[in-house]
């Protein structure tokens, strides 16, 4: 009687031993299989790039490719500056004072990536429509970004991200 | 009707042999050939089979487009075009598949609406309902991630906002991005999953279909008066009878089908698609497929992005619910007055967000994007079930024989027929 007990305990200790190391070897062998769809070595071997300042006058912007993404470099005019500067207390969804977006502030460099869904903001080229406030316009659900690349108004969540970037020499950075 | 037993008697030596070793010539005969179907079913029955032959056109087109296609960033296009230019019939084929997909997405619309109007998802059909939803939720990622091989610009902007859906999710949003992108933003790896999965899926599909037409034939069909079946009276075989009324309503399907094919291949598609993929720039409006505008309205209806991909995949999710949410024991709405203008409403909310979603989200287009989103949730969660507890039905016919004949019970056609 006792022993047949002790049996019933062992066979459950059986059961939940091997039922566990099964699901520890599910989860390892599928490991493998979910991750080889992450970035692979070649798309994180993150090429930094430099780019040359010198030919951006004041009030143009260039749009430079890093990691597969548009890059906004633009070279701010006083007065774009000074809106950027002027609204760091308005309401913002997502506040943030223009200083701490830039390293110098006539150099506004921004990831050009609405925060939203993806889209390409307008407001690089020549004759694009800026928004209602000076910076940028995402076309796609209507996000309105500002001279510093803050959301304003729509439906992205979040500002233009700043990419990393140093200065290398006064009219030269690197991005990455 | 789960209890019916098989009449099928094998003929011949050879098929006495098979029936013992393999039935499924007995299969085939009981779910196609005597199976009783009710005698009062109407042409929106035989949207059914419409959808099974679009399911094997897709994949028969698909498989042919595959021999061409290259799933590579720099070719995909190339590679469409020149099925489009050099390969024999290639120009054909693709259309064919390309319309294809619309005309499946018709034809599902127009089933899933019967089954809102005569009550299908109700018991003993809630199974039934639940694998429709999750065929249409599978179709709708599988015609998203064909649309995205074509790699001009509609495909690769498209991919772009829905991927980026996946950012919105709090804390790990970021890192699902990336790992469906395999990479930093939608490129190469992009289009090579989507190509292997779009692969699949119409496979998954068709198991699933399986399913749905076993859970079918447990059950039965529901009928116009969502009576349910009774006697043999009420019943009329398969063969011949829905074989020939589902095979003439293929061939309808067929030549308007054939019309835009010939006549309007790209009506249903989107211009700038024939622009190779390019991301840099933006094109001006975004517009997905037809048939997800109502979706993408309900989308960019909502101010906040978490909540509008929220509001957006509970638009579909909601339908795994209602056989619970609708609290009506009568199941068409034939015979449920209060509910009836209700159910039109809906259908009208469900075309008003199809034509808001290809317009700009601005103004009054946004106000009325918003007032219908509204009304499309309020009909599911409030509607449907307050309506079923307060509402009057009208009477309902003893039988489904009595409502086609208008006059005998099922026991006096069960003794007529037994006197014949
Ligand atoms: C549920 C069934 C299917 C649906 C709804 C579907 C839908 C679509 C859609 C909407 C497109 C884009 C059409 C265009 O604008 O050109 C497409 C393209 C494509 N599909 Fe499918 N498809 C299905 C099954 C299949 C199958 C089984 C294959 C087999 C491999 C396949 C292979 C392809 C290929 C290679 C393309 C890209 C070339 C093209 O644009 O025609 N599809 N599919
Ligand atoms: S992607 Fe920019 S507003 Fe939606």
């Amino acid at each position: 009687m006792s022993s047949d007990h002790n049996d019933e305990g062992r066979r459950d200790f059986l059961m939940v031993a091997a039922g566990s190391f099964a699901a520890v070897g599910a989860g390892a062998s599928l490991w493998p299989l979910v991750d080889q769809m992450n970035p692979d070595a070649s798309a994180k071997a993150l090429a930094s790039i430099e780019i040359d300042l010198t030919p951006i006058k004041e009030g143009q912007a260039v749009t430079v490719m890093w990691r597969g993404k548009p890059i906004f470099i633009r070279k701010r005019t006083a007065d774009e500056i000074k809106s950027a500067e002027s609204a760091d207390n308005a309401d913002m969804r997502d506040p943030q004072t223009d200083e701490t977006r830039v390293q110098k502030p006539e150099w506004l460099v921004l990831i050009g990536i609405c925060t939203h869904l993806g889209c390409i903001p307008r407001g690089q080229a020549n004759g694009d429509v800026h928004g209602d406030f000076g910076g940028w316009f995402c076309p796609c659900h209507g996000s309105h970004y500002d001279t510093s690349g803050r959301i304003r108004k729509g439906p992205a969540p979040k500002n233009l991200e700043v990419p990393p970037y140093t200065f290398v020499s006064d009219t030269k950075i690197k991005i990455g | 009707m789960s209890e019916h037993s098989s009449s099928y008697k094998p003929s011949n030596a050879f098929t006495r042999w098979m029936d013992e070793r393999l039935p499924i010539i007995r299969l085939v005969y009981d779910s196609f050939g005597v199976f009783p179907t009710p005698r009062n079913l109407n042409y929106l029955w035989t949207f059914g089979g419409i959808l099974t032959f679009c399911l094997l056109v897709q994949i028969v087109t698909g498989i042919v487009i595959a021999m061409h296609f290259v799933a590579h960033g720099d070719h995909a296009f190339a590679s469409v075009e020149h099925l489009m230019r050099d390969v024999n019939w290639g120009d054909l084929i693709r259309y064919t598949h390309a319309v294809g997909a619309s005309m499946f997405f018709f034809a599902a619309y127009v089933h899933i609406f019967r089954g809102l109007y005569y009550g299908s998802y109700k018991s003993p059909r809630e199974i039934l309902w639940i694998l429709g939803v999750i065929i249409l939720l599978m179709m709708i990622i599988t015609a998203f991630m064909g649309y995205s091989l074509v790699w001009g610009q509609m495909s690769f902007w498209a991919v772009t906002v829905i991927t980026n859906l996946f950012t919105a999710i709090p804390i790990v949003g970021e890192s699902i991005t990336q790992w469906i992108w395999g990479g930093y933003s939608v490129g190469d790896p992009t289009l090579n999953r989507l190509f292997s999965l779009h692969y699949l899926f119409p496979f998954i599909i068709a198991a699933l279909v399986g399913l749905h037409i076993w859970a079918l034939h447990v059950v039965g069909s529901n009928n116009p008066t969502g009576v349910e079946v009774k006697t043999k009276e009420d019943t009329l075989s398969f063969f011949p009878y829905f074989v020939i009324k589902d095979g003439f309503m293929v061939i309808m399907f067929a030549l308007l089908f054939s019309w835009f094919v010939f006549y309007a291949p790209n009506y249903l598609g989107h211009s700038d698609n024939y622009i190779e993929a390019n991301p840099l720039q933006t094109p001006p409006h975004i517009v997905p497929e037809w048939y997800f505008l109502p979706f993408y309205a309900i989308l960019r209806a909502i101010p906040d992005k978490l909540f509008g991909v929220i509001a957006m995949v509970l638009a579909i999710v909601v339908l795994f619910v209602i056989p619970w949410l609708d609290t009506s024991k009568i199941k068409s709405v034939k015979y449920r007055p209060m509910f009836k203008p209700f159910f039109w409403l809906f259908v009208i909310t469900c075309l008003a967000l199809g034509y808001l979603g290809a317009k700009a989200p601005e103004g009054y287009y946004l106000l009325a994007s918003r007032l219908f989103t509204a009304y499309y949730f309020i009909h599911f969660l409030v509607v449907m079930p307050v309506v079923g507890l307060i509402e009057k039905p009208k009477a309902l016919p003893d039988s489904i024989t009595e409502s086609v004949t208008g006059k005998s019970s099922p026991e006096e056609t069960a003794k007529e027929g037994a006197q014949s």
